[in-house]
Parts: C-alpha cells; structure tokens; sequence
C-alpha cells in the first residue's frame, strides 16, 4: 500500500569528502597507544575504596543491618544503607521500583544491601565482613511458572500475579488469516537469558565537594543524562549540583544503559564521607548487576499460502524478567511491536508477559525485546518453507514490503533494502550452487541456512517526553579556527565521536583534524539521549548536519561581506572560498577573522527530532518499536557439525545490512561483524544459569563467549538504501545484524543434520542429545516395523495354513 | 602487611618500590607505576585484557606475583611507541578497526606483539592461536585478525 506518509526526500549534496570514505576512529590513537584512561584509570590519588555488601538471600525481609562493628574499624570513613536515598529509581518513569541499597526487603540474591568506603582495599573488605545483617527468607521463585502461580507471594505490591507488564495487541483479522492460510503450523521455542559481556568492569568515581554540597560523578555509563536524572532523585539534589562524566567507556552493549546501582551507591559514599569514592566492581558483581536479554519462551503460530505470502502471525511471548522493573515493560512491547515491518504481515495477535522474579533484573541488550521472537519467526519460516517445498528465500521474496510503506501496527517504513541484503548474500554464499551439495565427510555434516531481521534507528518517542528535540549539537569556533563540536552523544567504541567529525567536515569540506570533539561532560555539553537504540547515528548526526549548515551559512555570509558580493555568489571550498568565476578568494582563517568580527567567538547550534508521523500509533504501547528509519538485514551461516559429540562449528557468515548510507565504511563493517558475532555467542553457547539464585556462571571461564579461535570469517556486503530521513541517507548498522543470525544457524544445522533444534543456546549437549534420541527412534521404528513385518507373516502363514 | 623492596625493570626502566609479597603485577603496574594501559577485565586469568610481555613472553599481569618477575623485562602497551610514534602493530590497529571500545586493545596487542616476534608472517589459524586467551566483545576478532596481517605484511615489505 503506497503512504501519504512519505517525507520529502533531503536531497543531500553527494559525499565525495569524508562521509563515505573509511575513516579509523578519531579516538583510536589513544586505544592503541594505552593512553585511553577509562573510569578505572583516572588518577584520583588518594580517593577512599568502595564496597558493596549483597544479600545472600534471594528474597527476604531485612530486620537489622548494624554497621556498628564495621565503623569502629581504624580506616572505616562511611557505611551507608537504603536509608540514605531519598527516592527509588528507574529508567521508565512509570516503572521506578528499585533503590540503589535495598530497603525494607531484597528481591535477588547478590542484590546491594550496604555499602562502605575505606582508606583502602583491605579495610573495606574487613568492613563488608563487619557489618551484621539480619533478613527473614521468603519463598522465591526462579522461574516464570512458579513466579506466576496463583499462591506466589507478589513481589511488589502493585504487581498481582507478578506481571509487571501484560501485553494485548490485534492488528487485522488473525482468524480469517489463518483460514485462509494453505498451511498453519505452530512451535514453542525457548531461549536462555544472556549477558553483555562488555571487557570493562563496572567502575564509578564520585567527588563530593561538602562545602559546596556538589557532585561530580565520572562512570561507564551509555547514557549519562539518566544517570544524571537519577543521581539527583536519589541522593534528594538539585540537578545543577550535579555533574556526570563519561572517561572512555569499554563497551556497553545495552549494559549501561539504565542508570546502575553501583554508580548511585558510590555517590552516595563520597556524601557520607565527605570526598572521593572509587568502587570498582568485580567481574562476578558486573554480571550481577546485569540488566541482559530475558529468558525468553515464544509460542508462535503462522499461516502462509503455498506461495509462502504470510496470512496470520499469532505470537505468545512470556520473558523473565528479575525482580525489578527496569526497561522491562518496554522489553516485551519490543517483543511485539517488531513482529512487523520486516515483511508484509495479514493480520497479528501478540500476548506478551513480562513475569518478576528473584534473579538479578533483565534489562536492554543489543537488538533489544526482539531477537529471540526473531529466533523464532525466522526458525518457523524454515520449517514451514520446507514443508511447503519452497526455497527460504523465495519464501522472504513473497512477503516484501514497497516503502513508503505503513505497517498494521503504525509503524512507518521509508527505506527498504532487504531484497538487495538478500540478493547479495545468496550471491555471495553460492546458496543455489552450494545447498545440498557441500562436501560431506564421515562423521561431519555440512549445512547452509539463511535468515534475516530488522532494527530500530533509535526510538522515535525518548523515554522522558520533555518536548525538547531529540538531539542537539554545538560547534564552536574561534579565533585559531579550530571548530569544536560539543556533543552529549556517548561514544562508547561504536565510534559516535569520528562519525559527527565526518558528517560537520563533510559539510564544511574541511579536513577532520580542524574539529576537535568534546563530548559528555554535563558541565560542557549540551544534554543527549544517549547511546541506545541505535539512535545517534540516525539522530545526533542530523542535528550534526544541521549544526554544520548553520555554520557553513555564518562563513559564507562573512565571507560575501568580506569580498563584498551577495551570499550565493560565494563558492564554498573548504580551505578556502572563492567569488565564483573570477579568482577572487579568501583562506579559510581569513574567513574565520571576517565571521568574527563584532561577534567574536562563535557558537551555532544544530538540532533535530522525528517527524511526528514516525512516532507510531495511538494505541497503549504504540511508541516502541516506532523509528525513522528501519535497518534491514540478511545472512547465511555455513556450518560443520561433529556427529560423534554434537559440536557446531561455524565455518563462515555472509551478512548483507541495510544501513542506509555508510557514513564510515569501516566503522558500519565493523558494527554489523560485532553484532553478527554477538549473535553467534548467543547461538552456540552464551547462557547464565543459576541454582536458587545463585548465579553460576558469573565469570568468563563459565559463560562462554566465542574466542579468535571459535570465531568464523563474516563477510559483510553494506546495502545503502539512502533512507530519505538519515543523514545523508544513513540509518543503524549496529544491531540489526544480530538478530537473524541464531535463526540462520538453526537453519544451517537443519540443513547438516535434518534435526530441528528450538532452544537456545544450541549446545554440543543439545545437539548430541537431539542426533542420539534420533538413532533411538529410528531403531524403535525399525525394530517396530520388522516385529510388524514378522506379525504379518505370521498371520499370512497361519491363515494360509 | 610486611612490605619489602622490589626492583622491576618496566619498559627498559628500572624502579624500585616497596610491595608485600602477594602483590600481582598488574596492581604493581596500575596503581604503583601508573601504568594504566594494562587493563583489568576479569577476576583473574579470565580475559586476557592485562596481557604484558615478560621477557618477550606474553604473561597475564592479574595473576602474577610481581616479586615472581624481579630480574626480568617487563613490557606494556605504552613501551611500543617510539617517541610518540605508533608501532606498526599499532597503526595498524588503529587504521584496521581492530580497536573498537579498545578495553582489550592492549592486552590484544602485546599478544599479538608476542606472536609476530616469534612468527613474523603468520598464517591466520597461528593468530587466531596466539589470541585465544584475549577476549574480545566487540569486533568479532575479524578486524583484529585483519590488523595483525597488516601489520606482518608492512613488516614484511621492510624487508630488502
């Protein structure tokens, strides 16, 4: 259906200076040369060590925490408890039920309950030793079932049922579209929670000036405007008391995103202390504080026509969540929401269930809400495309959407390059040439599957509607010509910071060295949405772009003045301008000189927000999932499988990503190749586990991500299917990768082995179990059919006798 | 606890400092000489982010007692620049992609600087060997692999 929703296109002037070309990072010199100082690297000499005391129940009352013992130790400077936060927290404004030390009754095993900070390391590990605590254990529940029943106690008392989120969404007639369907078929399928993984460990600094009764926070955060939000809230202080800064960050993956609790507790120490708090956490504690993909149980239902046109999509998703709310609820709408907008659906039901629990709380993780729902539609596709004897690809061919598109659930699709994605990998695997006829050798099944997915630009409606856009930069010049361009935006190793240098130098058509990035530093920089979603390329770098015309405009002009002709007679050169057909021209510095003059140093802003006919529909829960702009991807995973011990190697991806326009060629090939793999961690082997609460895999010997060694090739092909609202056509390269990778491994296994697997991790035990409980079954059917065979025989004797 | 002299040659330079005897290397390098280009990823021996050479031999700093390594070169990260100017496995690195957040960075790079001083033109299974003790989460290792190659084949078209 064609849209009256289509925007103009901007008709961006064809990059030929730095947008499009392979740029290393601006930062990168320091991350090699080891002068990159990370949070944990800050020479704060002499600040105070922070600990954090966790529960040892999972869920309990807590009658007496008695710092007593631990304050009487020489060193011992402050023991703080929940009792020193004014407020709870949480990133959803209508979900804020956590508090950075539990009060009154911890809900997870390894939750904070005290804190202190000591002269140094020993001290405040004997003072985390000293302080006595008390808490009456409550039944707990770990798992979605026994969480839901009918005699669980609630976990918090606004909770009936323990659902912290129940979602009911109808778009079309799922009914008729299921009759009128050729086949139906239904799965459940079941994936493991999963954890981000990011190398650096949790660190946070804080800096109490008494006097002043200001803070000033230095932290891994991705999104240091919540973090600032919920520092003020909980610690009960005006926001201007407050500064947050981000040092280099060591990945986030969605980890740190929301604001955490070892970032509020350290603050809270330098209050009680009265100075600087360092609190490093340990690996162990990092995966504690989690916040990772939900485990997740899918019951899905489609129908197609023989053609493979999907008719109805019937979707039950129920995902355990931990035991506070977090970005939970938006969690399961994602679930949902991103049902669509991949292919043309006929009609979709979607139940979605977000279920507390006594372990550590789930929260965003890259490809968020969506990648294991993705498992399983693409996984079900596979299966239904065998059965009705078509190619898996044509199978996608049938469902393609014609942009400017609408989707049923309001979303609005601009740009499109899933048909090319999928070109390109079918090419570039051999499928039709290689399918079916890979080399097989005793023992070891070779196979080809494909899938594909589809990710938010970021989201088109922020978490806190101030009405403000959605992001805003500041470039300054100044009388050495050196442009600074001060951005909130989080560069956290996605490269945020080299990508806005490329799109002001591309504009100016200067050389990236002249702009200097200062970024995140809420005394200096303007306020930013964060790193999530996927949405400062998209988003922050139109406000870049906007910044750099504004800039560009302010030159042009002082240099018309200057050389005394109109504006439009001046030829923008970068390095220099020039009156246009005559050899009339003035040096970029001279430009400089001119716009400064009765001004002095200037400062331009640039902003941007979504067009409102992106930010969805009207329905509750309508805004997640609504975007500008979708990225579309597609891969095929090649896989060796191990008969005799179930192990699944991959031997190579091919992945194809819509991202739009390469801002960076390099950077969007090395996004779409750390989601891909991400994917495959997911795939083969990541799971957190636990035992009552007791997380037993709390290291990186234990959950597992793939090594250099267990790591294939990815070959990635970059489709720019120049969406008519990203800067310069861009949109998000680094999660859309992830999602249709598990499912394309599923299907290459099939492909090997003929064994449908529809749980992930897809483990060596899995895999064996699965080959071996085969060779049972056929043996069975075997010695069936012969006992039949004999039975028969028998009977044709005796009634022939 | 009873702290004792220990004399560590870093980086071509000997210091001298006082440490208890269980302290590791890492701590000695970060805290002592505030060399905080080796980095911490893990609990101990988990992650390969705090690879350093000893005697041109890639060690784990996080589970090393620094007075097990006294008489013997220690190299970190910030010893492969000369004068400011990046090494080769450095550049290329930096111009591969093969840092992204760049937390495992160093510790990636002295493995790697380990290999190619022991196999200057390896093949890509003897790097992906030589780097499966460091754990990285955001390239996928293909860009670090790419970076490590770069860096022979410069080394090697040095050659006369």
């Amino acid at each position: 259906m064609k849209s009256r929703h289509a925007p103009a296109p901007r008709d961006p002037a064809p990059p030929t200076h730095s947008i499009g070309l392979p740029r290393p990072l601006v930062d990168g010199l320091d991350k090699v040369s080891g002068r990159a100082l990370y949070t944990a690297d800050l020479p704060f000499a002499g600040a105070l060590v922070g600990r954090i005391g966790r529960s040892t129940v999972a869920h309990g009352l807590i009658r007496r925490i008695d710092a007593t013992r631990a304050l009487a130790l020489p060193g011992v400077r402050a023991v703080i408890t929940g009792a020193d936060f004014s407020a709870p927290y949480g990133v959803i404004p209508i979900a804020e039920n956590e508090w950075p030390l539990a009060r009154e009754r911890v809900r997870y095993r390894g939750e904070p309950l005290f804190a202190v900070a000591a002269d140094d390391a020993r001290t405040a590990q004997a003072a985390l030793a000293a302080v006595e605590v008390e808490i009456d254990p409550l039944p707990a529940y770990f798992d979605t079932e026994s969480a839901r029943s009918p005699d669980a106690l609630q976990l918090h008392d606004d909770k009936p049922g323990n659902l912290e989120r129940r979602v009911e969404q109808d778009f079309g007639d799922v009914e008729a579209g299921f009759a009128a369907a050729d086949l139906v078929l239904e799965r459940n399928y079941d994936c493991a929670e999963v954890a981000h993984g990011q190398i650096e460990l949790n660190a946070t600094v804080a800096q109490w000036d008494a006097e002043r009764e200001q803070l000033t926070v230095h932290s891994v955060t991705q999104v240091p405007y919540y973090l600032h939000l919920m520092l003020a809230q909980t610690l009960g202080l005006d926001g201007a008391a407050v500064r947050v800064v981000k040092p280099f960050v060591g990945g986030g993956f969605g980890h740190r995103v929301e604001p955490l609790n070892f970032e509020m507790v350290t603050a809270a120490l330098a209050r009680a202390a009265g100075g600087t708090v360092k609190l490093e956490l340990t690996r162990e504690e990092t995966f504690l504080t989690h916040r990772g993909r939900p485990a997740t149980q899918t019951r899905l239902k489609i129908g197609l026509k023989t053609n493979g046109e999907i008719t109805a999509v019937d979707a039950e998703v129920v995902q355990r969540g931990g035991a506070y709310a977090g970005y939970g609820l938006v969690t399961i709408l994602y679930a949902g929401a991103l049902l669509h907008a991949l292919y043309r659906v006929g009609a979709v039901r979607y139940r979605g269930y977000r279920v507390y629990t006594n372990l550590p709380p789930c929260g965003a993780m890259r490809g968020h809400g969506a990648v294991n729902v993705r498992f399983a539609f693409e996984s079900l596709l596979d299966e239904m495309a065998g059965q009705l004897g078509l190619d898996p690809f044509a199978l996608r061919r049938a469902n393609l959407i014609t942009p400017p598109y609408r989707t049923l659930n309001d979303l609005q699709v601009n740009s499109y390059g899933l048909p090319q994605c999928l070109d390109a990998v079918e090419k570039a695997s051999g499928w039709h040439e290689r399918r079916g006829r890979l080399p097989q050798t005793p023992g070891l099944r070779r196979g080809l599957g494909m899938a594909c997915s589809h990710y938010v630009s970021g989201s088109a409606k922020p978490v806190h509607w101030s009405g403000e856009p959605h992001a805003v930069v500041l470039l300054k010049l100044d009388f050495d010509g050196g442009i600074t361009l001060l951005t909130g935006a989080a560069d956290i190793g996605q490269g945020s910071s080299t990508l806005l240098t490329q799109v002001v130098a591309e504009v100016l058509l200067l050389p990236m060295p002249r702009i200097r990035v200062v970024a995140t530093d809420s005394a200096l920089t303007p306020k930013d949405n964060g790193s999530y979603s996927s949405r400062v390329s998209f988003m922050v770098g139109n406000a870049a772009l906007r910044a750099a015309e504004a800039l560009k405009r302010v030159l042009v002009e002082a240099a018309a003045r200057r050389l005394e002709v109109a504006a439009d007679e001046i030829e923008w050169l970068g390095e220099s301008c020039a009156v246009a057909g005559s050899d009339r021209r003035l040096l970029f510095a001279d430009v400089v000189q001119a716009a400064l003059v009765d001004t002095g140093t200037l400062t331009v802003k640039g902003t941007w927000s979504t067009p409102p006919e992106t930010q969805g529909g009207k329905f509750r829960g309508a805004a997640v999932g609504s975007t500008a702009g979708f990225s579309y991807s597609a891969q095929v995973v090649e896989v060796e499988v191990e008969e005799d011990t179930g192990a699944v190697r991959v031997l190579q991806v091919w992945s194809a990503h819509d991202c739009g326009r390469a801002l960076n060629p390099l950077a969007v090939q090395g996004q779409v190749q750390g989601a891909v793999w991400m994917g495959l961690g997911q795939a083969l082997g990541e799971e957190t586990q636990y035992h009552e609460g007791l997380p037993l895999r709390a290291n990186f010997i234990d959950y597992r991500i793939p090594t250099s060694v267990e790591s294939p090739p990815i070959a990635v092909t970059l489709v720019e299917s120049i969406d008519p609202l990203g800067p310069f056509g861009a949109k998000e390269a680094s999660e859309g990768g992830l999602h249709s990778v598990p499912p394309a491994l599923a299907a290459a296994l099939h492909d090997a082995t003929g064994l449908r697997l529809h749980a992930l991790p897809i483990t060596p035990d899995r895999v064996l179990e699965a080959l071996q409980q085969r060779q049972r079954d056929e043996r069975l059917a075997a010695a069936r059919a012969q006992r039949a065979a004999l039975a028969a025989a028998a009977a044709a004797s005796s009634s022939g006798g | 606890m009873a702290q004792r002299w220990l004399q560590l040659q870093v980086n071509g330079r000997l210091h001298t400092l006082a440490a208890h005897g269980r302290a590791l290397l890492l701590d000695v390098l970060r805290d002592g000489l505030q060399l905080t280009g080796t980095k911490q990823g893990c609990d101990g021996g988990e992650c390969g982010a705090c690879t350093v050479l000893v005697d041109g031999e890639p060690r784990l700093a996080c589970i090393t007692l620094a007075a097990s390594i006294e008489g013997r070169a220690v190299e970190t990260i910030e010893s492969l620049a000369t004068q400011g100017r990046l090494s080769a496995l450095q550049r290329a690195f930096h111009e591969k992609l093969g840092a992204q957040c760049g937390f495992c960075t160093p510790g990636m790079v002295m493995a790697a600087e380990a290999l190619l001083r022991r196999v200057p033109q390896p093949s890509e299974a003897q790097i992906r060997d030589a780097l499966a003790g460091n754990l990285c989460r955001c390239t996928g290792y293909v860009k670090i692999v790419e970076s490590v190659q770069a860096a022979a084949g410069a080394a090697q078209e040095r050659l006369p």
